[in-house]
């Protein structure tokens, strides 16, 4: 067993235990750290890959941000925690259900991908890079180079997703004062001022 | 000496839990965007493995823009979640069957 | 003499048209006189014609006026054939319309529809002479469907009355049925001779007659046969013969000038025209004469035992006309069409005088038509009285009145005969004369003689016609005595019809006949048998109407059951209206509620409406509102994909 073999057994068997705790625990709090547990280990699988860059983008951007974000909403979301650990066993039925057809897909995938087609004999092990090889740099050329239309899609995607979260879920409090410039800049001098006529006398 | 198909198996381990948790979850609509993650999760380690045998970069490329949408895909989902609350004032994905015919 | 021919026609056309259209602002006067000159003209121009083609010896007149088109070879056209048949027609049924219009100025003076009468009676004398001057079948059918929707909207014309658009509704259909064979008829011609003109298909009539078809599968008609029976059936619709009779009688729910028109001489009388018309073609089928003969046998026995019960007094006359009619008939059977034409020509003169006797009867009776009501008015209205004493004997065949030859010539022509059906013909035909006789006087009896029945108020109204109503009385009591002698000798014996009847050597029944001038043909009835019946009849009414009435109550309880028989007209209007009419209203009620409603309605157009919400009912079961349930499905189907392509 090489150094690499201990690796990638050690983090893929975290990856699956956390994994398969994130579906079975019962409070959401726990499932949402397990899943980051999850992120971590395969960011080291990708290094082992030799994915240097998205190994550590996947720790920032998925764990930092997207986790952080699940964990708010799941602490801002007031939910009745007592009802929700009732869980699973309840109902049996429903476990073997799932357990079968998660068998029977995983048998499926395995028979596609597995060592007859893919193994070592069909495709070997690539020669590792050198020592100075800069997965950054090469990923960079490719991306400003080749793929820069696709990356602009994406930025715009991410523009579209800002704006339609903010649409969604922003809430205006009706006692707060603002100003609308727009309408300032529209009004007319019939909504503002009225002339009354009136007689200069009072009658006696 | 790791053969490629103990990563292509690993990813469809994640995948096939990912499935198995979107049916053995009743009562947490979380647990179900969660799954969905777990889902992409696996597709990306499919991708790095193949870019890295098969000595192609675009695979990582590929990867790159998956993580952009799904999280751009999150935050919609969380936000629409939160709208959803905020209606139902429930998350059980069992009391949540107003669209039946 | 083209433009003589074709004014005919037209004059009455353009009279019935400026009467109809512009009735309101011409006004009354205005109707009658503009429809009563243009019938004049053709009936002026008619004599021009006869005094051309029959005195002055002038040609047959056979030509196309008009080709409406022509297709795959076969030629519709407007055109006249003006031959001594013709001309005979013409005169006849414009003279007795003439009459008719002077006659409806008196009896319709009150009628609000009066300007819509003279434009019907002037249209009705316009497609009756383009059906007896046709020289093709187009023609001729035109014609006849043209009389037969004048004759419907002159016996409804008091449309308001409900037995009135009975009985046109009646008339129009039992015709239509008549018209099927006719018709049918008209495209075996076409189909056998290949041209409607009639010259081209008497050419070739002889190959014709060689041909055979079969009708019900197995059994072989000749062509000429099924012809001439398809043809005679049409006859017999038009002409009132059993079993298409019954609009006859119910068609005097019109007034008593078109009963004198159309339902005596002149429409009526177009189905014994066309058969003599096509004699060409029946010589060559002895089994059609047969069936013509035995059809008008019993037409002229039976429907005149019913005219002796009748208490209508235009029922009565309207019984003869069917039973005088069954005497054409069985003239044409037997080959004698001269005879059948000569009878046709008389009685059209002393039918339409009785007719209008009983209108000018009826006009004094404030409308009253039951002949029980009546009695005496011999004081009160003379010349009424003596023109219908004059009718009646013409009808009977006293020696000497036109009746007397016609009806003789016909009994001696069915004694000559010996086709099938001419013994039970000749019985039937002299058993009638008793039975025309008796009626003919009862009539008179009761009506003119006896005891004065009707209420005090009519009484005192009683009196004599205005002259428009008489004139027209003593103008055609004429001919009614004197048309006979006269044309005998030419017509019947003579070669008068001789370009335009044809009758084979075997059947030439009156070629046997011996004729020796009018007065020996007086003395020869002293020795026959119908003229001792006739005296019997005369008598036995005597006896029963004038001397000892108790009798015709007694006799009728006695044979209570032929009375009921005659009574109810041998049920066959029962039998048409339960078997036809109800059947036919069942069927379409079936069809309605069968077909219609439950079929289509319910099965196929609500059905399918059930059948898409039911399915809808079970589908929508699929939509539960339950988001695991959709993921569920969704995996589901991957799962399966999977399994199929690995």
């Amino acid at each position: 067993m090489s150094f690499t073999e201990i690796v990638f057994y050690a983090f893929s068997t975290l990856m699956v235990v956390s994994a398969t705790g994130v579906i079975t625990s019962k409070n959401p709090v726990h499932s949402v750290l397990l899943l980051v547990l999850t992120f971590f280990s395969t960011a080291a699988i990708w290094m082992l890959l030799e994915a240097e860059f998205l190994a550590i983008t996947l720790v920032l951007v998925y764990v930092g941000a997207v986790m952080v974000l699940f964990l708010f909403v799941v602490m801002m979301l007031d939910i009745n925690i007592t009802m929700i650990r009732e869980g699973f066993l309840k109902n049996p039925i429903q476990l073997l259900i799932a357990i079968l057809f998660g068998c029977v897909m995983l048998g499926l995938m395995a028979i596609v991908v597995g060592p007859e087609n893919f193994g070592l004999a069909q495709i070997a092990e690539p020669a590792r890079h050198a020592a100075d090889y800069s997965n950054t740099k090469e990923l960079g050329r490719i991306l400003y180079t080749d793929y820069v239309y696709p990356f602009e899609i994406a930025a715009v995607i991410l523009l579209v997703a800002i704006v339609a979260a903010i649409a969604l879920t922003m809430r205006r409090r009706p006692e707060t004062k603002y100003q609308t410039p727009g309408k300032q800049i529209r009004v007319k001098k019939e909504d503002r001022l009225r002339i009354v006529k009136m007689k200069a006398e009072k009658e006696q | 000496m790791i053969p490629l198909s103990s990563y292509l198996i690993l990813a469809a381990i994640m995948f096939s839990l990912s499935i198995a948790g979107i049916f053995i979850n009743r009562k947490n609509v979380i647990i179900l965007l969660m799954c969905i993650e777990l889902m992409l999760l696996a597709v990306n380690i499919n991708f790095i493995a193949f870019s890295h045998y098969l000595g192609d970069s675009a695979g990582q490329v590929f990867v790159f823009f998956i993580l952009t949408v799904a999280a751009a895909e999150a935050a919609i989902g969380l936000a629409i979640l939160v709208v959803l609350f905020r209606n139902r004032h429930t998350i059980n994905v069992a009391e949540l069957d107003s669209m039946k015919g | 003499m083209q433009q003589v021919y074709l004014a005919i026609p037209l004059a009455s056309l353009i009279g019935a048209i400026i009467a109809g259209l512009f009735g309101k602002q011409i006004g009354r006067a205005g109707a009658h006189t503009i429809t009563i000159t243009g019938v004049a003209i053709s009936f002026v121009l008619s004599l021009v014609a006869l005094k051309h083609i029959v005195f002055d010896g002038g040609q047959i007149y056979n030509a196309t006026v008009y080709t409406w088109m022509v297709s795959d070879g076969l030629h519709f056209e407007v055109g006249f054939l003006i031959d001594k048949l013709t001309v005979m027609m013409m005169t006849v049924v414009t003279g007795v319309s003439l009459a008719v219009h002077v006659y409806t100025i008196g009896y319709m003076h009150e009628d609000p529809g009066y300007q819509r009468f003279f434009s019907y009676i002037s249209l009705f004398t316009f497609s009756m002479l383009m059906l007896v001057m046709a020289n093709n079948f187009m023609q001729l059918f035109f014609g006849w469907e043209a009389v037969g929707l004048m004759s419907y909207l002159l016996i409804g014309f008091w449309y308001t009355r409900e037995t009135a658009v009975f009985a046109n509704l009646k008339a129009f259909l039992v015709n239509r049925v008549g018209d099927f064979g006719f018709i049918l008829g008209i495209a075996a011609i076409v189909l056998y001779a290949g041209s409607l003109d009639y010259k081209e298909v008497f050419e070739q009539a002889p190959r014709i007659a060689n041909q055979s078809i079969s009708v019900f599968s197995g059994s072989e008609w000749s062509v000429m046969t099924l012809i001439c029976i398809l043809l005679f059936i049409g006859a017999m619709g038009k002409s009132a013969q059993v079993p298409l009779h019954v609009w006859l009688p119910d068609s005097m729910e019109g007034p008593t000038p078109i009963s004198a028109l159309i339902h005596a001489a002149t429409m009526v009388t177009a189905g014994i025209f066309m058969v003599a018309r096509m004699s060409p073609l029946f010589e060559w089928s002895e089994t059609a004469l047969s069936v013509v003969l035995i059809v008008g046998a019993i037409t002229a026995f039976f429907m005149g035992l019913i005219g002796m019960v009748q208490n209508d007094i235009k029922r009565v006359i309207a019984y003869s006309t069917l039973s005088q009619l069954g005497y054409m008939t069985v003239a044409l059977g037997a080959s004698a069409y001269s005879a059948a034409v000569f009878h046709l020509m008389t009685h059209a003169f002393f039918k339409a005088l009785l007719f209008l006797a009983a209108g000018s009867v009826i006009i004094a009776m404030h409308h009253e038509q039951d002949m029980r009501k009546m009695g005496g008015l011999k004081k009160y209205m003379p010349i009424t009285y003596w023109t219908s004493l004059v009718g009646t004997l013409a009808l009977i065949g006293f020696p000497g009145f036109s009746g007397f030859f016609s009806k003789d010539a016909i009994i001696e022509a069915v004694h000559e005969s010996h086709i099938f059906g001419s013994g039970f013909a000749y019985v039937m035909v002299v058993a009638g004369v008793f039975v025309t006789v008796f009626y003919s006087f009862r009539l008179l009896f009761l009506v003119f003689h006896g005891e004065e029945r009707m209420d005090q108020h009519t009484r005192e109204h009683l009196r004599e016609s205005p002259a428009v109503v008489t004139v027209p009385l003593i103008a055609l009591a004429i001919p009614s005595i004197i048309i006979g002698g006269m044309t005998i000798g030419s017509m019947v014996f003579g070669d008068y019809f001789s370009g335009s009847i044809v009758v084979k050597e075997a059947h030439n029944v009156l070629g046997e006949t011996e004729y020796h001038g009018a007065l020996v043909f007086i003395q020869h009835a002293f020795g026959g048998l119908p003229l001792y019946l006739a005296l019997a009849g005369f008598l036995s009414a005597w006896y029963i109407y004038m001397k000892n009435p108790a009798l015709a109550q007694a006799v009728s309880q006695k044979f209570g059951f032929i009375y009921r028989m005659l009574e109810n007209k041998y049920w066959f209007d029962d039998a048409y209206f339960a078997l036809f009419a109800n059947g036919s209203r069942r069927i379409g009620t079936g069809l309605w509620k069968g077909g219609d409603v439950s079929l289509i309605d319910g099965l196929i157009v609500n059905g399918s409406a059930r059948l898409v919400a039911w399915f809808a009912g079970i589908a929508r079961q699929l939509q539960t509102g339950m988001m695991y349930h959709y993921a569920f499905t969704m995996i589901v189907g991957l799962v399966v994909l999977l399994v199929l392509f690995v």
